[in-house]
């Protein structure tokens, strides 16, 4: 069993949801992102997302980008992204996944990409401009070393493709929760509800949602449909503005917060 | 035919996007293949093209060019006379009338030197549509006549602050707002690039250029021509132009914008100088730092100033179907200059680069061979960049 795997099913055996926080590796530099990393480990996050700096992120909104390109700025490349990753495997067991467009993976390699993570100790990837259609071989590679590819849905991807996108997904299933690019949003799509409720019914395996969760009460209002929530932007504008000690208690608290709602009755 | 049914030409091409956008590529994908066989459908596009864009475009025998250059006879495919002054309407009026078709009230797009995004915003005033340009606020420096076209169209031109400001920043957004107002909105993709089936759909409303220089040059001349050249950007009007010549004995050569040179770091020759990989939802060529990061791309020539390339000509150029060269800046405002001083046709700096090669090309032929330049646009919008690189004043002394 695979950490993420084995994370879901804890948690579910203790009526909690898992919650999964994302900042961009390297934002503002390497050392920062480790001990970020580690507070919101401690702090109740549990499952890691760690983004890859991009140049041209395409799925995402203001906030990443330029989170990505402080990250750039930083000069913070792919394989520095797995070796952070490396480090963190010797100081914690939570899963990490890592978050990254395409080309920086394809032009590392894919053989090399999973054998290189497998090795550090990075438990799966999030892909978000490798669609289905074009997932073959990474996915084969990955799921031969024990990676999780996983995959996203969509509002707009209908119940034919959520079925197939949970069949072929593993650690988890990642619903985006709005019909757009990330960002944090004030409220979120009316009919979102009704729509996990759906996607629930059509998979098996651990259903998260994520874009546009900023808020404890917007966690809250999701937990009772999903096994994990994933939250970016919100803990990212935090990063863009404040530095050293006062940021890691912040997200910290953050992170708590977000965290509270989760932990069951 | 390619694409095969993977939108896959050779091994380039593909739908590298998000997973929203996915089932409205497969939408248009179906659409496209339905709608375009529908006699009435061709019917209308080619109604517009006649009556509206001024179709077809002259191939025009440029004596005084072809006695300059002392080698083949030179024909010149007018593209720069089509209504809005480029080839870019060939494709937005197919695009804007499949979008009607399909029932989107809005359409966007991304462009460079802004001949795509006024083609767009023409088209959107045309058939009433809602319309959005993206611009890079470089490129709306240097086209400020462009953005004025497009504003008074009844189009918003977004500025768009990110990366380099260009082209590609420009198609980042057009994709973002894409992915945000799916369901209404259809983008309208510039170039021959872009996820399947773009790439197919570009091509085959460009094709009509290939389809009459062929006529044309047959019925001026009884024979095929030696050679097509064409300058390459996203690769539209060349890809137009070729198309229709795939099956002959036809050399085909794009030639690229190699800005100050291709070892200065400053240019767009993402087939002569790039690498393969992922960019704006496509396998193909494309400029990179080796942590697969996009690189910028320079050009004077807005319009080519873009890192990657349409997935056909990536596999043409593997194939060896045609041959890819660049021209530096310098060089084609000789090709600008010759054009203007020998044939009184001021070409857009882009189509310039295709002047300029018949330089290179011109000492290969004889008497009797023929090439094809294909004039993609024309180069009003241009002038006060080549004012500035010429020194040519436009004051009173």
């Amino acid at each position: 069993m695979t950490r993420i795997e084995a994370v879901f099913r804890q948690l579910k055996k203790r009526g909690e949801k898992a919650l999964i926080p994302f900042i961009t590796a390297g934002d503002p530099d390497l050392q920062t992102t480790k001990a970020l990393a580690l507070e919101m480990a401690a702090k109740g996050a549990d499952v890691l997302e760690l983004g890859i700096p991009f140049s041209d992120p395409l799925a995402d909104g203001p906030t990443i980008q330029a989170a990505s390109l402080r990250a750039l700025q930083a000069g913070v490349h792919f394989q520095q992204v797995l070796e952070l990753a490396g480090e963190l495997r010797q100081e914690t067991d939570i899963p990490l996944v890592l978050m990254g467009y395409y080309n920086p993976i394809l032009q590392y390699g894919l053989e090399r990409t999973v054998s290189e993570a497998k090795r550090l100790g990075v438990d799966g990837f999030i892909i978000p401009d490798l669609p289905l259609e074009e997932a073959g071989p990474w996915r084969r590679l990955a799921v031969a070393a024990g990676l999780a590819p996983i995959f996203l849905a969509a509002p707009t991807s209908g119940p034919e493709r959520i079925k197939k996108a949970g069949r072929l997904t593993r650690g988890f299933l990642y619903y985006v929760s709005v019909t757009g690019i990330t960002g944090a949003r004030q409220a979120l799509p009316a009919d979102l509800i009704a729509a996990l409720q759906e996607v629930r019914a059509l998979v098996q395996c651990p259903l998260a949602v994520g874009f546009g969760i900023s808020t404890p009460e917007q966690v809250q209002g999701l937990a009772p449909y999903v096994d994990g929530v994933v939250v970016g932007s919100a803990i990212v504008q935090r990063v863009a503005k404040l530095k050293g000690p006062e940021l890691i208690k912040e997200v910290g608290d953050f992170i708590a917060a977000l965290k509270a709602p989760l932990r069951g009755k | 035919m390619l694409p095969d049914r993977h939108g896959r030409y050779g091994p380039y091409g593909g739908q590298f996007v998000p997973e929203t956008l996915m089932p409205a590529l497969l939408e248009l994908e179906e659409a496209y293949r339905r709608i375009s066989r529908l006699p009435d459908f061709r019917q209308e596009v080619a109604w517009y093209l006649k009556d509206y864009v001024g179709r077809p475009t002259p191939l025009y025998f440029a004596r005084h060019l072809t006695e300059a250059l002392g080698g083949p006879q030179i024909y010149i495919k007018r593209e720069d006379l089509a209504h809005t002054g480029a080839h870019k309407i060939n494709n937005t009026l197919g695009q804007g009338l499949l979008a009607r078709r399909m029932g989107k009230r809005r359409v966007i797009a991304e462009t460079g030197a802004g001949q795509h995004g006024v083609a767009t915003a023409t088209v959107a005033a045309l058939l009433g549509l809602e319309c959005d340009i993206y611009m890079g606020t470089e490129d709306i420096r240097r086209q400020r006549l462009n953005v004025i076209r497009m504003r008074v169209l009844g189009a918003r031109v977004i500025p768009v602050e990110s990366g380099s400001r260009t082209l590609k920043d420009a198609m980042n957004e057009a994709i973002r707002d894409w992915v945000t107002n799916v369901r209404h909105t259809h983008y309208v993709l510039g170039s021959v690039g872009g996820p399947h089936p773009y790439p197919m759909i570009v091509r085959d409303f460009q094709a009509v250029i290939g389809r009459e220089a062929r006529a044309q040059v047959r019925r001026a001349t009884g024979r095929l021509p030696q050679c097509l050249v064409a300058c390459v950007g996203g690769g539209s009007n060349a890809m137009g132009l070729f198309h229709a010549f795939v099956q002959e004995d036809v050399r085909f050569v794009g030639v690229e914008a190699a800005g100050h040179g291709l070892t200065s770091g400053y240019h767009s020759a993402t087939l002569v100088a790039g690498s393969q990989g992922v960019l704006h939802g496509a396998f193909s060529y494309l400029l990179q730092d080796p942590w697969g990061n996009i690189q910028e791309a320079h050009s004077l020539a807005p319009g080519l100033d873009y890192p990657g390339v349409g997935p056909e000509h990536a596999y043409f150029k593997d194939a060896g179907r045609a041959e890819y060269v660049a021209v530096t800046d310098k060089e084609a405002l000789e090709g600008f200059k010759l054009l203007s001083k020998t044939e009184g046709i001021l070409p857009a700096l882009e189509s310039a680069h295709a002047v300029a090669y018949l330089k290179q090309l011109a000492p290969q032929y004889g008497k009797d061979d023929i090439i094809i330049v294909n004039l993609s646009g024309r180069g009003d919008k241009d002038m006060e960049a080549v004012a500035e690189a010429l020194e040519v004043s436009g004051d009173a002394h």
